[in-house]
């Protein structure tokens, strides 16, 4: 029992940063049609631009932090929207797919010729301590990534529900034309999305570069991961999302010990299956229009 | 067909006959491994282009016809029989993956075809005492035709050519029938096609199959030309190959998918120079085509094509230049 609890609670850890990548993906899906299939580099490079800030300019560690989030929001938000999605939008769904695919290519080749093929340590943000609750042994760092994800997510609910721009955005989201018949700047609030994209991806990036290593092959199962626990959840909720990363955490860390190691990967996979046939909109969604 | 296709045609199959005598062993083995390829990304074609359904699970079934072919032949089963079965068994697959996943929206056959994918690789690695786990399978044989061994690089290459030039013969026979002209009818207007009496669901259904069905074969041609398998050769990445193959020559060309082929099978040969950024390369081109030409190459031509009619016939509409 205190095993179960303990792989229970870091998989709620190591889940909610799946759903961090999750709810960007939904969010981009919901206001461009965009399918990012780089997502999971998107989380793998920011630790990398952490890295180089501290080894190669030899940065302290905050500075390198500030100048990695400017970085993510430049590259992966505004350049990303700007390069690759825009010139792409008017041709449909699957361009998106093979271009981001490609992307993908682009960015784990990049690190691994220009910065390397090892798996690089990444600062702790928190002591690695042990805490004992009710007789298991909890990892503060456990608790503190859950804390910080949760409350990450929690902020951006608030922003999207309690401000005007948040609720542009969800306009935006809903319907982009009649959003932009009542004087909503559409485009712009694209562009805000991307850049809260590429900012959950620096989050998703730092909380888990320490418990995983940076390595530039990070975001292959990271990717998929984020892209099951969307439609787990519902893709088209942010609440969906948020409980489909968690679902996934826990039930991956459960299945590694107790159904087998060599089919661990199988679990979400088929979890998936089922999903799409039992559940199309997924747990937490609400079904859209037939498109045919 | 018009005369002047048909003798690019026969032309075009005069240089595939004669082409191999020219190479190397090695240059054998590349032209075959296009034909294989060719094969696969046909089929998708037929899935993708003409039904326009996503699929990601292209190299699982090229994985599914290897090892079927590869454990049947070796068994000592016929080899015709064990292509037949490995055909005939993605054939069966696609049906059962296919009819719930087209339940529902467009791109959940995407999603549900990629993790399929991985699932098959899954089993490949981790069911040793069938698959030979990691370490693959060795020595599969190649067929013998008539008393005829087709252990040689060129006797293989002809035996390939026969079945790709017999496939591409039936996928034509497929697309020109009323039942492939639905497919069509289908990605054009869904909703038109419905009203006009075309089971959707049935025949998105069937051309996901017939189109699995082909990557059986690719699969088992594979088998036999590597005469090695292992899980690897039909992760998820080979079968974003073979998807590209369909893209970059054209989704919807019958011709597409076989100069796609001939693009990304020959790639690696002219970028070697590259070495380590060979990956990098590749990815940006990917993308710089899909912004600048998503329709693929021969997307490209056709567009270039339209424009010169209209500058010769400034009166006609775009759809009378596009006919």
């Amino acid at each position: 029992m205190n095993t179960f609890f303990q792989l229970f609670v870091s998989g709620l850890a190591t889940g909610s940063i799946y759903a961090l990548a999750a709810i960007g993906f939904t969010l981009l899906w919901q206001a461009s049609q965009t399918i990012n299939f780089a997502q999971g580099e998107f989380i793998m490079l920011p630790a990398f631009f952490v890295l180089a800030g501290t080894q190669f300019l030899g940065l302290s560690f905050p500075v390198a932090m500030a100048i990695a989030v400017v970085l993510s929001l430049l590259l992966l938000g505004l350049g990303f929207k700007r390069i690759i999605i825009d010139p792409l939008l008017p041709h449909g769904v699957l361009p998106i797919v093979i271009a981001t695919i490609a992307l993908g290519i682009l960015m784990k080749e990049g690190v691994k010729q220009f910065y390397t093929a090892e798996a690089l340590p990444f600062p702790a943000l928190f002591s690695d301590r042990t805490l004992n609750v009710l007789g298991a042994a909890i990892s503060v760092q456990d608790i503190a990534v859950l804390l910080i994800a949760l409350g990450a997510v929690a902020l951006l609910q608030l922003f999207l529900n309690g401000t005007k721009i948040g609720r542009c955005m969800q306009a935006t989201a809903q319907n982009p034309n009649v959003a932009e018949i009542l004087g909503v700047p559409v485009r712009r609030m694209i562009l805000y999305t991307f850049l809260i994209n590429a900012g959950l991806a620096f989050l998703a990036s730092v909380l888990i570069s320490p418990i995983y290593l940076a390595k530039f092959s990070n975001g292959e199962t990271l990717g998929l991961i984020a892209f099951i626990a969307a439609i787990v959840g519902g893709f088209n909720q942010i609440r969906g999302a948020l409980a489909g990363g968690l679902l996934l955490g826990v039930i991956d860390n459960l299945s590694a010990a107790y159904v087998s190691a060599s089919y661990r990967s199988a679990v979400p996979l088929i979890l998936l299956i089922i999903i799409i046939l039992v559940r199309p909109q997924g747990l937490l969604g609400k079904a859209e229009g037939r498109t045919v | 067909m018009s005369k002047r296709t048909l003798a690019t045609l026969v032309a075009g199959l005069a240089i595939l006959i004669l082409l191999p005598f020219t190479q190397s062993n090695y240059g054998v083995f590349v032209l075959c491994s296009w034909l294989v390829y060719s094969i696969s990304a046909m089929g998708l074609n037929l899935t993708l282009g003409y039904a326009g359904q996503v699929s990601l699970a292209q190299a699982s079934f090229m994985g599914i016809g290897a090892y079927t072919t590869a454990l049947m032949t070796m068994a000592g089963v016929p080899w015709p029989a064990a292509m037949i079965a490995a055909m005939v068994l993605c054939f069966v697959i696609g049906l059962l993956l296919g009819y719930p996943a087209l339940r529902v929206q467009h791109h959940f056959l995407a999603f549900i075809t990629l993790a399929f994918n991985a699932l098959v690789v899954l089993v490949l690695r981790n069911e040793e005492w069938l698959t030979g786990g990691t370490y693959g399978i060795v020595g599969i044989p190649r067929p013998e035709l008539f008393g005829l061994q087709t252990q040689k690089p060129l006797a293989f290459y002809f035996f390939v050519l026969a079945l790709f030039v017999l496939m591409a013969v039936a996928l034509y026979a497929i697309i020109r029938s009323p039942w492939g002209r639905a497919f069509k009818a289908l990605r054009e207007n869904p909703i038109r096609a419905n009203s006009l009496g075309v089971d959707i669901r049935k025949t998105t259904l069937l051309a996901f199959a017939i189109g699995s069905s082909y990557g059986g074969l690719a699969g088992s041609l594979l088998a036999q030309l590597t005469q090695f398998i292992d899980p690897h050769s039909f992760g998820l990445t080979i079968s974003l190959k073979v998807l590209l193959m369909v893209i970059v020559g054209g989704a919807g060309f019958f011709f597409g998918p076989i100069l796609g082929a001939l693009l990304i099978v020959l790639a690696p040969e002219f970028l070697r120079f590259t070495e380590g950024y060979y990956l990098m390369i590749y990815a940006v081109l990917v993308i710089v085509l899909m912004i600048f030409c998503p329709t693929g190459l021969l997307g490209l031509v056709e567009r270039a094509r339209t424009a010169l009619k209209l500058r010769q016939n400034p009166n006609a509409t775009t759809w009378e230049a596009g006919r």
